[in-house]
């Protein structure tokens, strides 16, 4: 494409120039060979008409040899093929005719139709602030030097530096030959016009984090508008940032706010655990208190329940003959305190000594009573 | 016979070349990217030559000049220049133009070598004009877009976010293609579009900014941290504080419970031994019987007397 373009800037300029040395120079020389004969430009000239007749080659062979060179010619400058992601851009004297489609085609012979082929079809792409070098197995890249291409100012004035690639196509042919000079120049200069444009509208945190896709889309609907307004013929097919970045001298403070954002969740994390620990815990220990309350409420009121039901029947009875029923239960409580008593006084009021009654008490008791 | 052919042929040969030479010194090519004025001993003849295809000229006297025809790129140089609000930038733009009346241009600046001298004079000037002439955030910002930042930069006074503009990028390159295009319109140029393709600090500028990037990260690391202490604090006192309440919480409902259980046993004993004078008299025996199974033990002493009730049998059977 690159050739075409360049048989069609300086190859016709150039004929027409040559012609004009022709003029002046050969033209002279000519003159002077009518003048002296030829004799003394054998030697000069590229070429010498008296040399047709010597070799006794006879004209019918010269005839059929310069046929075929011209055959040979015509059908090398007529017939032409187009690849199946290109269009063929046909010129006659310097003038768009026709584009032709892929396959094989026909133009005019000897220059006077010439092809530009132009992949339209195929898939371009433009990269900033880097450069894929290898594209064998796996892709380096290289950015340093490509810095000033990346490096712009966000709208809070600040620095970033963006790396993006755009996809595109040729979509007109004709216009992308034919309407702008250095196409592909002026494409990287709107890309980088633009894309400052978007970020300068921008602000850093922004462009680094949240506004990524939504960048690369208001820069890829502006370029669009842009083509179309510079008539390049050029379609985007898509704006994709790569990486986005602070400068390098800033990078550390970036990560450090990264590091910190982390320390505060890390912090938060733990108290939460803590927290958690704690609190299920006291919940349980709180519900078993509250359970064993209600354990201890339900035991109070049955025992009460059973008591008063059980003096109530007692009650009933003992009043059915309270003075016997009284006798019998204090003698059967003495009956049971009694003998669990270690020492026992029984007194009489006519008693007046409390001595003799410890002869009362048991045998091991008396000794002890006697002193 | 020879020599004479060699003379017929010779002549034949000067005859076709000369023919050929002055059709091809007249007829000449105009290519699709390209213009023609035609100069006949320099002076211009006729009107420009846009269409493209063959043409034709006189030969030798007249010769065909060729301009382009195509939209043309201008690229500025980079500019130190410094923003009405002293800060200085790194501007480098482009344009875009195209040779809209070539005899002009023609007449004028000649080819583009001059015109582009002449582009170079009159953009770079309007450019850094324009610059000089509006704060930097001027021709950074385009709208009044409110710039999305963390929230913790806008607690931050001096940070630059969100300044008025009042003009923005896209106004003031307009103006300098205002104040170009008439300029150039007398060229022979037709200015389509004019563009900042950078703007950069300059280098000792830039390290500042840098320096004060570098400082405001450091700050919202800072408050970051702060944050984080400060929420890990208030969730340890709110697990103090909850921890406290659920434990007196479930203090207060056992209490409660228990009270209520106490309140209502109470009342079903008087409601059992409260019935009359005689239940009442009869608990307390009942009672002090059963203290007294439980009271006495074996190491104490009990002093009774023969008067009593229980021991009144022991020396008079008859209880008298």
């Amino acid at each position: 494409m690159g050739n075409n373009l360049i048989v069609q800037e300086i190859l016709f300029p150039l004929t027409s120039q040559l012609f004009n040395i022709y003029n002046e120079n050969i033209g002279k020389t000519f003159i002077s060979f009518c003048r002296e004969g030829g004799k003394t430009m054998n030697q000069e000239l590229p070429f010498d008409f008296s040399k047709f007749q010597f070799p006794k080659i006879e004209m019918k062979v010269i005839r059929g040899i310069v046929a075929g060179i011209i055959i040979f010619i015509l059908i090398f400058s007529s017939v032409f093929t187009v690849n199946p992601e290109e269009v063929g851009v046909i010129l006659r004297f310097g003038r768009y005719v026709r584009t032709a489609n892929p396959g094989m085609n026909f133009k005019l012979p000897f220059g006077i139709e010439q092809v530009t082929k132009v992949p339209v079809e195929r898939q371009l792409k433009v990269e900033f602030g880097f450069r894929t070098e290898a594209q064998r197995d796996r892709s380096k890249f290289s950015t340093r030097a490509y810095q000033q291409e990346s490096l712009m100012l966000t709208g809070d004035l600040n620095a970033s530096e963006v790396e993006w690639i755009v996809q595109y196509r040729i979509a007109d042919p004709y216009k992308f030959l034919f309407k702008v000079r250095a196409t592909t120049l002026t494409f990287r200069d709107m890309n980088e016009a633009l894309m400052r444009e978007v970020v300068g509208d921008r602000s850093v945190n922004e462009v680094l984090t949240v506004g990524r896709v939504e960048i690369a889309n208001t820069v890829s609907k502006k370029l669009q508008q842009l083509c179309d307004e510079y008539e390049t013929g050029i379609k985007v097919d898509q704006v994709v940032l790569q990486d986005v970045n602070p400068p390098d001298s800033v990078k550390p403070a970036f990560n450090e706010v990264n590091e910190a954002q982390q320390e505060r969740e890390k912090m938060i994390n733990q108290a939460r655990s803590e927290y958690n620990q704690v609190i299920p815990k006291a919940r349980g220990t709180a519900a078993r208190t509250i359970e064993e309350a209600k354990g201890y409420a339900i035991e109070r009121v049955n025992q009460a329940r059973g008591e008063a039901h059980k003096f109530s029947a007692v009650f009933k009875e003992y009043s059915k003959a309270p003075d016997v029923t009284r006798q019998r239960i204090y003698l059967e409580t003495m009956n049971e305190i009694l003998p669990k008593v270690g020492r026992k006084l029984i007194t009489d009021e006519k008693t007046t000594g409390i001595l003799p009654l410890f002869q009362l008490t048991k045998e091991g008791e008396k000794k002890e009573g006697g002193k | 016979m020879n020599r004479m052919n060699y003379k017929i042929l010779g002549g034949l040969a000067i005859l076709v070349i000369v023919g050929l030479i002055l059709l091809f010194s007249s007829a000449f090519v105009v290519n699709e990217t390209e213009q023609v004025i035609i100069t006949q001993f320099g002076k211009p003849v006729g009107k420009p030559i846009v269409e493209a295809g063959i043409h034709f000229k006189l030969p030798i006297i007249q010769i065909a000049n060729f301009f382009e025809k195509r939209f043309l790129a201008w690229d500025g140089d980079p500019n130190q220049i410094p923003t009405k609000d002293k800060r200085f930038v790194w501007v480098d733009s482009y344009a875009r133009w195209r040779i809209h009346d070539p005899l002009l241009f023609f007449q004028r600046v000649r080819d583009e070598r001059g015109a582009k001298t002449r582009l170079d004079d009159i953009l770079d000037g309007l450019t850094r004009n324009a610059i000089a002439n509006h704060n930097l955030v001027e021709s950074i910002r385009s709208t009044n877009r409110k710039l999305e930042a963390s929230e913790e930069l806008e607690e931050i006074q001096d940070s630059e976010i969100n300044l008025r503009i009042d003009l923005g990028r896209e106004k003031i390159t307009r103006m300098i293609i205002e104040a170009a295009a008439p300029r150039l319109q007398v060229l022979g140029i037709e200015l389509l579009d004019i563009r900042f393709k950078r703007i950069n600090y300059v280098e000792e500028v830039q390290k500042k900014i840098y320096e004060r990037m570098i400082s405001e990260r450091k700050r919202i690391a800072d408050k970051f941290r702060s944050e984080g202490q400060g929420e890990a604090a208030k969730i340890l006192g709110d697990k103090e504080r909850d921890l406290k309440k659920i434990e007196s919480d479930a203090y207060r409902q056992a209490q409660e419970i228990k009270g209520k259980a106490d309140a209502e046993a109470t009342t079903i004993y008087a409601q059992a031994y409260n019935q009359s004078a005689e239940s009442r008299a009869f608990y307390q025996f009942l009672k002090t019987m059963d203290t007294y199974k439980t009271t006495l033990s074996e190491k104490d002493w009990l002093v009774l007397s023969t008067k009593g009730d229980f021991f009144k049998f022991l020396q008079n059977p008859s209880g008298q």
